[in-house]
């Protein structure tokens, strides 16, 4: 492929798009239904109005959709699609491909660069997917003195940890999460201190040096960054009197927390930008110094599992962010309604009308939450990637410096201050406000 | 269990706590050598410097050519400064030939000089960039050099790889209207690299972790024979431009930066301060240089030198490059010796890090502007 950039056409532009569609369909068509009725036809279904959802009440549905409905009803219903698909892993896992495909557009424009360009024709949108592929089809490489249970075991453990995290993070209004938890926030924190054992652990079973001192340095810096982490949320706990990730986002639908507690919101920013590993915090990784740091001896699909952990991870924690600081959810309606008639009458295609009453998917207020969540959290997430264009990468002893001097003094500062808004009766339960 | 050693070597002696890394030669943070250091937690205790990974015998190859066929091949070392590397060479192939320079290659050579020490230092800048992790300062130079490189490709007609300096003279002259638009080049490319202090030089990130990291005293500086922009950070007012003029830089006003902390970033900020003053040299060459007139001496076919030695040095974008050629009456040269400024700047590398954070080593190491293929030659 040639080097040179080919001069922009919308005709080309479109027909990349076409392109794209059609060889997904195809796909789809060629792969994608037979496989799915294969499958239908070895799992058992159950039953839904009165009607064994078998193979052949699955072909009828493509002669009437409106029997579809009640099985995409049960489906959505289900903790298996929750826990995999929509607030759980699935959700998190696209918007941690997006983040990836920002970041590096944006870095690109950001040093005078295009970034991705050909692979999708559309701005290298394939880029990922190919990069994926990449790792999967790589020789994955065990360092010969390497203790090879916990060393296979560590980026598993790490994605694992990071799915959970995402687990306890209320998307929407009404349910819309995973774990309904009364002591969400402190068993995010619980999962938070599995991050620095699961880094160690790899770090030395890789048995190599530079690994080692990576793995020592995310030790250090993750383990003095979670003081203030914790401290600086605890103004919010004071202000709310809950621990529950969904009541402190329903605590907010007035005025965000960010208002009155911008210090702990700082802080909570700061140490989060330290626990992901993120410059100007990239210590464990920083490649002049120590290789890759923990990831050194990673190859293959490993390395690609701790990449996708890492940015999953990144994608909870701005999310942690949202629910804490920016309101969650909330926000005015900008979601139009669904057209009245199409609910009540169904949607007439031809000779057959699919009926459609019900379903969480035309539910106005919820995809009005989501879309607030996502706009949110694509925020908080740019704020994150940012730094990484600005700043150099920070010293272990200026790192700790901040992490037990500033950030600390700053969180009680904090403290203080929502002590104060609730005792003089300002917030709380029982304020003016 | 035991393995019996051959005589005369033993085993190396090292506490529990000190852990040894090898710091390249495929370290992404340590060029083509090696750093052998060791550790003790974060500190450095000992780093000894491994060099010698891309030696190619360039001295000894010159005495087996003659004096023009030398010049493409002597100006490997250094590819992206080597109007630069070749200048001491034809400085002093010019005295032992007895060869006058024309006035307008004068010029021109100062204008592709300190074109080509801006290409060099950006290439420098970028790596530092991305040494101290920030990869902006990575992408900005490596993108603002190209516009340079292309002026010098309208010049000498190789993007980089130039062998424009001959004996006598430049190889060709340069197009008709190469005066505006080198002016117009020099004169974006300064407000271009002005604008790299607000990202790096002011950045509080960088100031933090580079202000006191390896610091090299004035007396030091002197003692370990450091040249070019380490020993003018340390406070050393010492520019061969200035000192000891060669060609046309007599005639032109030349600054030299001196800066006196002598810290990696002290160090790291004497080259940007360099490639200001380079535009402001190239605008001044322009000015007063002939608007035609020849640009080479026409030489014999394998020219000899006379029973003679000659020691010639220039300012390089490392420091002084010396030059020291001995002829025996052969068109070949008896002996060359390059006398190097990344060498120099190469020894006091274990004194700076002794007692350093692992943290401060790449900031450290880059600093000196040390080029490894120069060393090795």
């Amino acid at each position: 492929m040639s080097a040179i950039a080919p001069k922009f056409r919308f005709s080309y532009f479109l027909r990349s798009i076409l392109d794209n569609v059609f060889w997904i369909i195809t796909l789809l068509t060629l792969v994608g239904i037979p496989l799915a009725m294969v499958l239908f036809f070895y799992f058992e279904l159950p039953v839904m109005n009165n009607n064994l959802t078998s193979p052949y009440l699955m072909l009828t549905t493509i002669a009437d959709p409106s029997r579809q409905v009640p099985l995409l009803k049960s489906i959505m219903h289900s903790d298996f699609f929750r826990i995999t698909a929509f607030p759980g892993f699935g959700f998190a896992a696209l918007l941690a491909a997006a983040t990836i495909f920002i970041e590096r557009k944006m870095l690109a424009k950001l040093q005078l660069r295009v970034g991705p360009f050909y692979c999708g024709k559309i701005e290298g949108i394939l880029q990922l997917a190919g990069d994926g592929l990449k790792l999967i089809s790589k020789e994955i490489i065990i360092p010969a003195k390497a203790d090879k249970p916990i060393f296979w075991a560590a980026p598993v453990l790490f994605v694992a940890t990071a799915a959970a995290f995402v687990a306890l993070i209320p998307v929407a209004g009404g349910g819309w999460v995973v774990a309904d938890v009364d002591v969400g926030l402190l068993a995010v924190f619980a999962i938070i201190g599995f991050f620095p054992v699961i880094t160690v652990l790899s770090a030395w079973s890789a048995n190599s040096k530079f690994p080692f001192i990576g793995g020592i340095r995310a030790l250090h810096q993750m383990v003095s960054f979670e003081i203030p982490l914790i401290l600086s949320v605890l103004g919010i706990v004071i202000l709310t009197g809950s621990l529950n990730l969904s009541e402190i986002v329903q605590s907010q639908i007035h005025y965000w927390w960010i208002v009155f507690l911008p210090i702990g919101a700082i802080v909570f920013f700061i140490a989060m930008l330290a626990e992901l590993e993120r410059i100007p915090f990239d210590l464990p990784e920083a490649e002049s110094e120590i290789v890759a740091g923990w990831l050194t001896e990673f190859s293959g699909m490993m390395y690609g599992l701790v990449q996708l952990g890492s940015y999953v991870k990144l994608y909870a924690f701005s999310a942690l962010f949202v629910v804490l600081f920016l309101g969650g959810w909330n926000g005015p309606m900008i979601w139009p309604p669904f057209p009245e008639d199409i609910i009540k009458n169904g949607i007439v295609m031809g000779p057959i009308t699919a009926h459609i009453p019900g379903l969480p998917l035309l539910d106005q207020q919820m995809i009005n939450d989501v879309v607030w969540f996502v706009i949110k959290t694509m925020g908080v997430i740019f704020m994150i990637l940012l730094p990484r264009g600005v700043f150099p990468r920070i010293r272990i002893d200026l790192l700790l410096h901040i992490g037990w001097y500033k950030l600390i003094g700053l969180c009680f500062v904090n403290i203080f201050i929502a002590l104060g808004l609730l005792y003089a009766g300002v917030l709380g339960p029982g304020g003016i406000l | 269990m035991t393995t019996q050693l051959p005589p005369g070597l033993q085993l190396e002696k090292v506490d529990e706590r000190i852990m040894t890394l090898n710091v390249g030669p495929q370290h992404p943070g340590s060029g083509h050598m090696r750093l052998i250091i060791k550790v003790d937690g974060d500190y450095i205790v000992s780093c000894d410097p491994d060099p010698g990974y891309v030696h190619r015998g360039e001295e000894k190859m010159a005495e087996y050519r003659n004096y023009i066929v030398n010049i493409p091949h002597l100006e490997r070392p250094v590819i992206h400064d080597s109007c630069n590397v070749l200048y001491p060479y034809c400085l002093g192939v010019e005295e032992l030939l007895g060869l006058e320079v024309p006035e307008r290659a004068k010029y021109l050579r100062v204008i592709a000089s300190e074109l080509n020490r801006c290409v060099y230092i950006q290439y420098w800048l970028a790596i530092y960039g991305i040494f101290l992790g920030h990869s902006t300062m990575f992408m900005w130079p490596a993108g603002d050099r190209e516009l340079l490189i292309d002026l010098l490709e309208k010049i000498t007609g190789a993007r980089v790889t130039h062998a424009y300096f001959v004996p006598g003279g430049i190889r060709n002259d340069v197009p008709a209207n190469f005066e505006e638009m080198c002016l117009k080049r020099v004169n974006y490319f300064e407000k271009r690299i002005k604008e790299y202090a607000a990202i790096f030089y002011d950045n509080p990130i960088l100031i933090s972790r580079t202000q006191g990291a390896g610091v090299l005293s004035r007396e030091d500086a002197i003692r370990l024979g450091t040249t070019g922009s380490t020993l003018r950070a340390s406070g050393v007012d010492f520019d061969l431009r200035k000192k000891e003029p060669y060609d046309a830089y007599g005639e032109l006003d030349v600054h030299s930066n001196v800066l006196k902390d002598g810290d990696s970033y002290a160090r790291s900020k004497i080259p940007w301060l360099d490639m200001l003053e380079s535009c402001n040299i190239i605008r001044q060459a322009l000015q007063k240089m002939p608007k035609s007139g020849s640009v080479r001496v026409k030489l014999k076919p394998n020219p000899k030198g006379g029973n003679d030695e000659v020691y010639k040095r220039v300012e390089s974008g490392r420091g002084s490059l010396g030059c020291y050629i001995v002829s025996r009456s052969q068109p070949e040269p008896y002996r060359l010796k390059l006398s190097v400024g990344s060498f120099r700047n190469l020894i006091c590398m274990p004194y700076l890090l002794k007692g350093e954070k692992l943290g401060n080593m790449p900031a450290v190491y880059w600093s000196l502007n040390y080029w490894p293929v120069e060393a090795d030659r």
